[in-house]
């Protein structure tokens, strides 16, 4: 997991800082303009200024080379995790199973990833944390509402811990003529799923009118969904030379990110709604929780690391 | 040193931040009286505190858990607790002459008037002993806090915590009215802290 700086690298770095001073001032230029009286803008402005931070934090954690990115998203993980158990009813019999999964399992399927052994990253949760869950749970002898208890903690763990976790594995993809550039490939993925939902945020918020889904996610419409997802697809195309991809592969696998990213973030909006929320949490500021800004990610990385690893190395 | 460790840590197990609703942080005396679902209460609520106000507040622990070992070096040395005896008072070893001790001393106390971790969200009938302290210092603000989500973080008979997203609700300060009866006056401190679970 050796990664080079090269000049591409500093290319991606420099577009989205350029990206974000446009931003700014945009943001700047609407708050004066109206006189800071809408609420739509300073929480505009606000989670702009957020984006300056999360990119300061995965730039420096990508400068460390491999080993930053990987406690990087897990600890993004543990924050997920802490906001999903949060708002899903556990029992006093779920306290140990809960220490495990936050102490053992989850560092355990990073350092996995860290060591890049891939055979068991695969089915360290679904496999085996499936069983020892209910196992450790059964033991407190606590047996009110069992399957639902347990399919919580298994879910959490899946959408927390697991899907994440195949962001970083990105990085130990050996593809052949493209090795120690795995970190752009993984700057390429992050900032299409992101890109992806501040499209369709701004597609949204400008011609957005026929809502999608108005029960489970009001402010997601067929407007904003079609021209984010249009205008991810053509950036993805462009970014083409930070990756292993052809033009039209790098346009394909975009669409692949954009289309994930929106399922992830229709399914994380079901289950706030169920559990009677609005954001997951309010460590962000203008985002919410941890787990809204990575709601599209815990979709789209499982599935993006398994299309490149299959077509793309030997 | 310790003390910022053991602030980050309380912070990543809890994520807890205070939520000033009927009054801001001020650096006067005064007593916080919050419910008590967990033994992390009083460092949870002393780790949220602002450092200046911090270090002039000593929350109230119960001696039998915390005079044992590390228990015992964090109280005395990091959070200044004033350890009061529970089970066996006796004229030596009044709780209540600790405390107006403590205040006299211009120290702003953490009080937990349940006396003892209540399972539940519902606080229980509060004790006297914050009665007895409004009417002798009717100077001091009596400041209600309520806790959510703790008891989960660490609940009864466990030792290792879960990290669980909790909050610290701030209320507007009471005090004690001039011909208020005992019972009164506690049952309205006890729906002051349990009622800021709707703001």
């Amino acid at each position: 997991m050796n990664l080079k700086l090269d000049q591409e690298t500093i290319w991606l770095v420099g577009g989205v800082i350029a990206l974000l001073i446009i931003s700014s001032m945009i943001g700047w230029m609407l708050a004066r303009g109206n006189g800071g009286e809408s609420k739509t803008i300073a929480n505009l402005n606000d989670r702009i200024r957020a984006w300056w931070g999360m990119v300061a934090v995965f730039c420096v954690a990508l400068a460390t080379g491999g080993l930053g990115s990987v406690i990087l998203f897990g600890v993004l993980s543990f924050l997920a995790l802490r906001e999903t158990i949060t708002l899903t009813p556990s029992r006093p019999g779920d306290h140990r199973t809960l220490f495990w999964s936050f102490f053992i399992i989850t560092p355990l399927q990073y350092l996995l990833v860290a060591i890049d052994w891939y055979g068991l990253f695969t089915i360290l949760i679904p496999v085996y944390a499936f069983l020892f869950i209910p196992l450790r749970s059964v033991l407190s002898g606590d047996c009110e509402k069992f399957l639902e208890r347990t399919a919580k903690i298994q879910w959490a763990l899946m959408i927390c811990v697991y899907c994440v976790s195949h962001a970083p594995a990105l990085l130990t993809l050996n593809i052949p003529g493209y090795e120690g550039q795995n970190g752009k490939l993984l700057f390429y993925f992050i900032l299409v799923v992101q890109l992806s939902d501040v499209m369709q945020y701004v597609w949204g918020k400008t011609t957005g009118k026929r809502k999608i889904a108005p029960l489970v996610s009001p402010n997601k419409t067929w407007e904003g969904f079609i021209g984010g997802v249009a205008t991810t697809s053509l950036i993805g195309a462009g970014l083409w030379w930070a990756t292993p991809f052809t033009p039209w592969q790098s346009a394909g696998m975009a669409f692949l990110i954009c289309l994930l990213g929106f399922a992830g973030g229709l399914v994380m909006s079901a289950i706030k709604r169920d559990c009677g929320v609005k954001d997951w949490g309010h460590l962000i500021e203008g985002h919410g929780g941890v787990m809204d800004r990575i709601d599209s990610i815990c979709f789209a990385a499982p599935v993006f690391f398994h299309v490149t690893r299959y077509y793309f190395t030997p | 040193m310790i003390a910022a460790l053991l602030i980050g840590l309380v912070r990543l197990l809890t994520g807890a931040r205070m939520r000033w609703q009927g009054t801001g942080p001020e650096l006067r005396q005064r007593i916080y009286f919050a419910n008590h679902s967990s033994n992390l209460d009083a460092l949870v609520i002393w780790a949220a505190l602002p450092s200046a106000i911090r270090k002039q507040t000593r929350p109230i622990a119960a001696k039998d858990y915390w005079s044992s070992g590390l228990r015992a070096y964090l109280a005395n040395e990091v959070l200044h607790a004033l350890l009061i005896e529970r089970k066996k008072v006796t004229a030596s070893d009044n709780p209540l002459e600790q405390m107006e001790a403590a205040l006299a001393n211009g120290s702003s106390l953490i009080l937990f008037p349940e006396g003892t971790r209540n399972a539940g969200p519902e606080p229980h009938a509060f004790k006297g002993g914050l009665f007895h302290l409004a009417r002798k210092l009717p100077q001091l603000e009596l400041v209600p806090v309520y806790l959510e989500n703790l008891n989960r973080v660490l609940p009864k008979g466990e030792v290792l915590p879960v990290p669980m997203l909790g909050s610290i609700t701030v209320g507007a300060p009471i005090s004690l009215g001039a011909e208020e009866a005992k019972a009164d006056f506690l049952e309205r401190a006890r729906l002051a802290v349990w009622n800021l679970r709707l703001t």
